[in-house]
Protein backbone atom coordinates (compact mmCIF):
# COMPACT_ATOMS: atom_id res chain seq x y z
CA UNK A 1 0.00 0.00 0.00
CA UNK A 2 1.89 3.21 -1.09
CA UNK A 3 0.17 5.45 0.97
CA UNK A 4 1.40 3.37 4.01
CA UNK A 5 4.69 2.97 2.98
CA UNK A 6 5.08 6.71 2.00
CA UNK A 7 3.78 7.57 5.85
CA UNK A 8 6.56 5.22 6.70
CA UNK A 9 8.92 6.28 5.13
CA UNK A 10 8.64 9.95 6.03
CA UNK A 11 8.05 9.31 9.86
CA UNK A 12 11.59 7.44 9.62
CA UNK A 13 12.57 10.57 8.54
CA UNK A 14 10.69 12.71 10.88
CA UNK A 15 12.11 10.49 13.36
CA UNK A 16 16.16 10.43 12.50
CA UNK A 17 16.75 13.74 10.92
CA UNK A 18 18.21 15.44 13.54
CA UNK A 19 18.98 19.69 13.26
CA UNK A 20 16.84 20.45 10.49
CA UNK A 21 15.26 20.81 7.46
CA UNK A 22 18.84 20.02 5.25
CA UNK A 23 18.83 16.96 7.45
CA UNK A 24 16.35 15.00 5.49
CA UNK A 25 17.89 15.19 2.48
CA UNK A 26 19.88 12.12 3.01
CA UNK A 27 16.79 10.38 3.55
CA UNK A 28 15.10 11.27 0.26
CA UNK A 29 18.21 10.03 -0.80
CA UNK A 30 17.72 6.98 0.36
CA UNK A 31 13.69 6.90 -0.81
CA UNK A 32 15.52 7.43 -4.48
CA UNK A 33 17.18 4.52 -4.49
CA UNK A 34 14.80 2.39 -2.81
CA UNK A 35 11.96 3.29 -4.52
CA UNK A 36 12.72 4.53 -7.98
CA UNK A 37 9.72 4.52 -9.39
CA UNK A 38 8.41 6.88 -6.83
CA UNK A 39 11.42 9.68 -7.63
CA UNK A 40 14.98 9.96 -9.04
CA UNK A 41 18.23 11.07 -7.21
CA UNK A 42 18.11 13.91 -10.01
CA UNK A 43 14.69 15.23 -8.72
CA UNK A 44 16.13 15.37 -5.26
CA UNK A 45 17.78 18.66 -6.38
CA UNK A 46 14.65 20.32 -7.93
CA UNK A 47 12.44 19.38 -4.73
CA UNK A 48 15.85 21.25 -2.66
CA UNK A 49 15.51 24.45 -4.45
CA UNK A 50 11.26 24.03 -4.07
CA UNK A 51 11.25 24.00 -1.06
CA UNK A 52 14.03 26.79 -0.33
CA UNK A 53 12.09 29.17 -2.90
CA UNK A 54 8.65 28.67 -1.04
CA UNK A 55 7.05 30.25 2.04
CA UNK A 56 7.27 27.04 4.82
CA UNK A 57 10.15 25.67 6.45
CA UNK A 58 12.09 23.73 4.00
CA UNK A 59 12.01 20.31 5.47
CA UNK A 60 8.10 20.28 5.23
CA UNK A 61 7.99 21.62 2.29
CA UNK A 62 9.79 18.98 0.78
CA UNK A 63 7.70 16.32 2.31
CA UNK A 64 4.82 17.58 0.51
CA UNK A 65 6.24 17.84 -2.52
CA UNK A 66 7.39 14.28 -2.59
CA UNK A 67 4.19 13.07 -1.46
CA UNK A 68 2.68 15.40 -4.03
CA UNK A 69 4.72 13.94 -6.82
CA UNK A 70 4.45 9.81 -5.36
CA UNK A 71 0.57 10.26 -5.14
CA UNK A 72 0.45 11.52 -8.20
CA UNK A 73 2.09 8.86 -10.04
CA UNK A 74 -0.98 6.52 -8.54
CA UNK A 75 -3.61 8.91 -10.12
CA UNK A 76 -5.20 12.46 -10.41
CA UNK A 77 -5.14 15.33 -8.61
CA UNK A 78 -6.67 13.83 -5.37
CA UNK A 79 -4.37 11.20 -5.20
CA UNK A 80 -1.49 13.47 -5.51
CA UNK A 81 -2.88 15.73 -2.72
CA UNK A 82 -3.47 13.26 -0.21
CA UNK A 83 -0.24 11.56 -0.68
CA UNK A 84 1.26 15.68 0.31
CA UNK A 85 -1.09 15.42 3.15
CA UNK A 86 -0.02 11.60 4.15
CA UNK A 87 3.81 12.52 3.65
CA UNK A 88 3.68 15.85 6.00
CA UNK A 89 1.63 14.47 8.76
CA UNK A 90 4.21 11.86 8.62
CA UNK A 91 7.02 13.59 9.12
CA UNK A 92 5.26 15.82 11.98
CA UNK A 93 3.94 12.78 13.86
CA UNK A 94 7.36 11.85 15.52
CA UNK A 95 7.95 15.52 16.19
CA UNK A 96 4.78 15.65 17.85
CA UNK A 97 5.14 12.64 20.33
CA UNK A 98 8.84 13.05 20.95
CA UNK A 99 8.20 17.14 22.16
CA UNK A 100 4.74 16.26 24.23
CA UNK A 101 6.77 13.50 26.20
CA UNK A 102 10.07 15.96 26.32
CA UNK A 103 7.98 19.06 27.66
CA UNK A 104 6.82 16.90 30.21
CA UNK A 105 10.35 16.67 31.99
CA UNK A 106 11.59 19.78 30.12
CA UNK A 107 14.55 20.69 32.41
CA UNK A 108 16.35 17.75 33.19
CA UNK A 109 16.30 16.42 29.28
CA UNK A 110 18.59 19.83 29.04
CA UNK A 111 20.86 19.26 31.59
CA UNK A 112 20.93 15.12 31.04
CA UNK A 113 24.70 14.16 30.66
CA UNK A 114 23.66 11.09 28.14
CA UNK A 115 21.45 13.55 26.22
CA UNK A 116 24.23 16.14 25.91
CA UNK A 117 26.66 13.68 25.25
CA UNK A 118 24.70 11.74 22.43
CA UNK A 119 24.70 15.02 20.53
CA UNK A 120 28.13 15.21 21.09
CA UNK A 121 28.05 12.20 18.16
CA UNK A 122 24.81 12.96 16.35
CA UNK A 123 26.23 16.53 15.18
CA UNK A 124 29.11 15.65 13.09
CA UNK A 125 26.80 12.90 12.01
CA UNK A 126 23.95 14.88 10.56
CA UNK A 127 26.81 17.08 9.16
CA UNK A 128 28.50 14.01 7.52
CA UNK A 129 24.87 12.81 6.15
CA UNK A 130 24.45 16.74 4.49
CA UNK A 131 28.24 16.40 3.10
CA UNK A 132 27.12 13.36 1.81
CA UNK A 133 23.97 14.25 -0.17
CA UNK A 134 25.62 17.79 -1.23
CA UNK A 135 28.38 15.62 -3.10
CA UNK A 136 26.17 13.78 -4.75
CA UNK A 137 23.95 16.61 -6.16
CA UNK A 138 27.65 18.20 -6.84
CA UNK A 139 28.46 15.23 -8.89
CA UNK A 140 25.09 14.93 -10.93
CA UNK A 141 25.35 18.19 -11.72
CA UNK A 142 28.93 19.54 -12.24
CA UNK A 143 29.84 17.08 -13.93
CA UNK A 144 28.00 14.97 -16.50
CA UNK A 145 28.28 12.16 -14.18
CA UNK A 146 26.35 9.94 -12.36
CA UNK A 147 26.10 10.02 -7.98
CA UNK A 148 28.67 8.10 -7.65
CA UNK A 149 31.13 10.43 -9.91
CA UNK A 150 31.35 7.55 -12.80
CA UNK A 151 30.89 9.77 -16.40
CA UNK A 152 27.69 9.29 -18.19
CA UNK A 153 29.55 10.14 -21.86
CA UNK A 154 32.59 8.74 -23.24
CA UNK A 155 35.42 11.02 -23.91
CA UNK A 156 38.11 12.49 -22.03
CA UNK A 157 37.29 13.49 -18.63
CA UNK A 158 37.27 17.28 -19.53
CA UNK A 159 33.86 15.94 -21.63
CA UNK A 160 32.60 15.37 -18.27
CA UNK A 161 32.86 19.16 -16.61
CA UNK A 162 29.96 20.91 -16.98
CA UNK A 163 32.31 24.31 -17.44
CA UNK A 164 28.94 26.44 -17.66
CA UNK A 165 27.67 24.65 -14.42
CA UNK A 166 31.08 25.30 -12.51
CA UNK A 167 31.58 29.23 -13.75
CA UNK A 168 27.90 30.08 -12.19
CA UNK A 169 28.60 27.35 -9.01
CA UNK A 170 31.94 29.87 -8.23
CA UNK A 171 29.92 33.09 -9.07
CA UNK A 172 27.01 31.97 -6.51
CA UNK A 173 29.90 30.95 -3.79
CA UNK A 174 31.53 34.44 -3.74
CA UNK A 175 27.97 36.05 -3.72
CA UNK A 176 27.53 34.17 -0.45
CA UNK A 177 30.02 34.09 0.90
CA UNK A 178 32.99 36.90 0.13
CA UNK A 179 31.06 39.98 -1.04
CA UNK A 180 29.19 41.87 1.71
CA UNK A 181 26.64 43.49 0.35
CA UNK A 182 25.31 40.21 -0.91
CA UNK A 183 26.24 37.68 1.33
CA UNK A 184 23.38 38.26 3.64
CA UNK A 185 20.61 37.97 1.10
CA UNK A 186 17.71 35.84 1.24
CA UNK A 187 18.67 32.66 -0.40
CA UNK A 188 15.17 32.60 -2.71
CA UNK A 189 17.44 35.48 -4.78
CA UNK A 190 20.36 33.56 -5.43
CA UNK A 191 17.74 30.45 -6.91
CA UNK A 192 16.47 32.84 -9.33
CA UNK A 193 19.01 34.50 -10.37
CA UNK A 194 20.47 31.36 -11.31
CA UNK A 195 17.15 30.52 -13.41
CA UNK A 196 17.21 33.55 -15.41
CA UNK A 197 21.06 32.44 -15.63
CA UNK A 198 20.40 28.93 -17.05
CA UNK A 199 17.64 29.85 -19.52
CA UNK A 200 19.81 32.62 -20.93
CA UNK A 201 22.50 30.41 -20.98
CA UNK A 202 20.94 27.31 -21.65
CA UNK A 203 22.63 25.06 -18.81
CA UNK B 1 -11.33 34.42 19.59
CA UNK B 2 -11.42 30.93 21.09
CA UNK B 3 -7.60 30.20 21.60
CA UNK B 4 -7.92 26.80 20.13
CA UNK B 5 -8.48 28.15 16.34
CA UNK B 6 -6.25 31.00 17.40
CA UNK B 7 -2.98 28.60 17.86
CA UNK B 8 -3.89 27.39 14.26
CA UNK B 9 -4.14 30.16 12.43
CA UNK B 10 -1.13 31.90 14.19
CA UNK B 11 0.99 29.24 13.55
CA UNK B 12 -0.21 29.45 9.81
CA UNK B 13 0.69 32.89 9.78
CA UNK B 14 4.08 31.79 11.23
CA UNK B 15 4.43 29.49 8.04
CA UNK B 16 4.06 31.80 5.73
CA UNK B 17 6.48 34.29 6.42
CA UNK B 18 8.92 31.50 7.02
CA UNK B 19 11.47 31.07 3.99
CA UNK B 20 13.65 28.20 4.65
CA UNK B 21 13.26 27.25 8.26
CA UNK B 22 15.43 27.15 10.56
CA UNK B 23 16.96 30.67 12.04
CA UNK B 24 15.06 32.31 9.69
CA UNK B 25 11.38 31.70 11.59
CA UNK B 26 12.81 33.11 14.91
CA UNK B 27 12.36 36.74 14.52
CA UNK B 28 8.82 35.97 13.38
CA UNK B 29 7.97 33.82 16.54
CA UNK B 30 9.20 36.54 18.49
CA UNK B 31 6.89 39.33 16.54
CA UNK B 32 3.72 36.67 16.50
CA UNK B 33 4.18 34.18 19.99
CA UNK B 34 6.04 36.83 22.29
CA UNK B 35 4.78 40.34 21.29
CA UNK B 36 1.29 39.98 20.38
CA UNK B 37 0.02 36.81 21.76
CA UNK B 38 2.13 36.72 24.94
CA UNK B 39 2.04 32.39 25.00
CA UNK B 40 5.56 32.46 25.71
CA UNK B 41 8.70 34.23 27.09
CA UNK B 42 11.68 35.25 25.15
CA UNK B 43 13.63 32.71 27.57
CA UNK B 44 11.24 30.43 26.94
CA UNK B 45 11.48 30.69 23.12
CA UNK B 46 15.03 30.32 23.14
CA UNK B 47 15.06 27.51 25.49
CA UNK B 48 12.33 25.68 23.03
CA UNK B 49 14.10 26.72 20.20
CA UNK B 50 17.70 25.10 21.39
CA UNK B 51 15.58 22.08 22.49
CA UNK B 52 14.00 21.98 18.66
CA UNK B 53 17.25 21.89 16.96
CA UNK B 54 19.03 18.81 18.77
CA UNK B 55 15.50 16.74 18.42
CA UNK B 56 14.89 14.83 15.91
CA UNK B 57 12.18 16.74 12.95
CA UNK B 58 12.28 20.04 11.59
CA UNK B 59 13.22 22.52 13.91
CA UNK B 60 9.60 24.90 13.50
CA UNK B 61 7.54 21.59 13.98
CA UNK B 62 9.34 21.10 17.24
CA UNK B 63 9.27 24.69 18.18
CA UNK B 64 5.37 24.69 17.28
CA UNK B 65 4.74 22.14 19.31
CA UNK B 66 6.33 23.12 22.32
CA UNK B 67 4.48 26.51 22.32
CA UNK B 68 1.10 25.00 21.59
CA UNK B 69 1.47 22.25 24.11
CA UNK B 70 2.15 24.62 26.83
CA UNK B 71 -0.75 26.68 26.23
CA UNK B 72 -3.38 23.89 25.57
CA UNK B 73 -1.74 20.83 26.00
CA UNK B 74 -1.50 18.01 23.75
CA UNK B 75 -4.25 19.17 21.68
CA UNK B 76 -2.84 22.53 21.87
CA UNK B 77 0.55 21.27 20.32
CA UNK B 78 -1.03 19.11 17.53
CA UNK B 79 -2.98 22.07 16.22
CA UNK B 80 0.21 24.38 16.03
CA UNK B 81 2.12 21.96 14.08
CA UNK B 82 -1.09 21.52 12.40
CA UNK B 83 -1.38 25.42 11.31
CA UNK B 84 2.85 25.52 11.22
CA UNK B 85 2.52 23.12 7.81
CA UNK B 86 -0.60 24.18 6.24
CA UNK B 87 0.68 26.83 4.37
CA UNK B 88 3.16 24.47 2.75
CA UNK B 89 0.68 21.62 1.46
CA UNK B 90 -1.25 24.53 -0.13
CA UNK B 91 1.46 26.27 -1.47
CA UNK B 92 3.38 23.38 -2.85
CA UNK B 93 0.22 21.02 -4.06
CA UNK B 94 -0.41 24.47 -6.01
CA UNK B 95 2.89 24.60 -6.71
CA UNK B 96 3.95 21.53 -8.12
CA UNK B 97 1.27 20.78 -10.48
CA UNK B 98 2.51 23.87 -12.21
CA UNK B 99 5.69 22.42 -12.46
CA UNK B 100 4.74 18.84 -13.23
CA UNK B 101 2.55 20.75 -16.38
CA UNK B 102 5.36 22.82 -17.99
CA UNK B 103 8.79 20.70 -16.89
CA UNK B 104 8.87 19.17 -20.50
CA UNK B 105 9.31 22.64 -21.63
CA UNK B 106 13.39 23.54 -23.07
CA UNK B 107 13.28 26.78 -20.73
CA UNK B 108 12.03 25.17 -17.47
CA UNK B 109 14.74 22.43 -17.57
CA UNK B 110 17.37 25.42 -18.60
CA UNK B 111 16.27 27.01 -15.48
CA UNK B 112 16.39 23.65 -13.06
CA UNK B 113 19.65 23.34 -14.83
CA UNK B 114 20.85 26.88 -13.32
CA UNK B 115 18.91 26.26 -9.92
CA UNK B 116 20.19 23.11 -9.06
CA UNK B 117 23.70 24.76 -9.63
CA UNK B 118 22.98 27.02 -7.04
CA UNK B 119 21.05 24.46 -4.67
CA UNK B 120 24.79 22.45 -4.72
CA UNK B 121 26.12 26.01 -3.16
CA UNK B 122 23.06 26.21 -0.56
CA UNK B 123 23.92 22.85 0.64
CA UNK B 124 27.66 23.50 0.27
CA UNK B 125 27.24 26.80 2.81
CA UNK B 126 25.20 24.96 4.75
CA UNK B 127 27.50 22.11 5.61
CA UNK B 128 29.91 24.74 5.96
CA UNK B 129 27.99 26.82 8.97
CA UNK B 130 27.30 23.10 10.81
CA UNK B 131 30.85 22.16 10.46
CA UNK B 132 31.98 25.15 13.02
CA UNK B 133 29.38 23.67 15.52
CA UNK B 134 29.86 19.81 15.18
CA UNK B 135 33.12 19.47 14.33
CA UNK B 136 35.15 20.81 17.38
CA UNK B 137 37.73 18.28 18.20
CA UNK B 138 39.31 15.08 16.34
CA UNK B 139 36.97 12.42 17.89
CA UNK B 140 34.15 14.73 15.76
CA UNK B 141 36.28 15.28 12.68
CA UNK B 142 36.56 11.23 12.88
CA UNK B 143 32.87 10.70 13.12
CA UNK B 144 32.36 13.61 10.49
CA UNK B 145 34.68 12.09 7.69
CA UNK B 146 33.48 8.21 8.87
CA UNK B 147 30.10 9.64 8.30
CA UNK B 148 30.39 11.24 5.21
CA UNK B 149 32.16 8.85 3.27
CA UNK B 150 30.08 5.35 4.73
CA UNK B 151 26.91 7.51 3.50
CA UNK B 152 28.32 8.23 0.23
CA UNK B 153 30.21 5.31 -1.07
CA UNK B 154 27.44 2.70 0.41
CA UNK B 155 23.70 2.56 0.43
CA UNK B 156 23.37 1.80 4.12
CA UNK B 157 20.41 3.72 5.57
CA UNK B 158 20.94 7.11 7.45
CA UNK B 159 18.95 5.76 10.39
CA UNK B 160 22.17 3.60 11.42
CA UNK B 161 24.97 6.28 11.17
CA UNK B 162 22.43 8.23 13.69
CA UNK B 163 22.01 5.76 15.98
CA UNK B 164 25.66 4.56 15.80
CA UNK B 165 27.12 8.39 16.07
CA UNK B 166 24.78 8.75 19.06
CA UNK B 167 26.15 5.65 20.79
CA UNK B 168 29.55 6.81 19.80
CA UNK B 169 28.57 10.22 21.26
CA UNK B 170 27.90 8.14 24.67
CA UNK B 171 30.94 5.93 25.23
CA UNK B 172 33.16 9.09 24.00
CA UNK B 173 32.35 11.34 26.49
CA UNK B 174 32.02 9.26 28.87
CA UNK B 175 34.84 7.93 28.90
CA UNK B 176 36.72 10.84 28.83
CA UNK B 177 34.67 12.37 32.35
CA UNK B 178 35.93 8.95 33.55
CA UNK B 179 39.79 9.75 33.14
Amino acid sequence: MLYLRLFYEFFKTGLFAVGGGMATIPFLYDMADKYPDWFTRNDVANMIAVGESTPGPIGVNMATYVGYITGGSMGGLPCAILGAVIATLGLVTPSIIVILIIASFLKSFRDNRYVDSAFYGLRPASTGLIAAAGLSVVMSNLFFADALGRPLGQGSILDCINWKGWVLAAALWILTNQVKQTRKLHPILFILASAVVGILWGM
Amino acid sequence: MNIYPDLFLTFAKVGVMTFGGGYAMLPILQREVVDNKGWATEEELMDYFAIGQCTPGIIAVNTATFIGQKNKGIAGGILATLGVVFPSLVIISLLAGVITTFSHLAWVQHAFGGIRVCVCILILNAVAKLLKKAVIDVPTAVIFFVVAFGSYFTSLSPVLFIVLAALAGIVLKNMGVRK
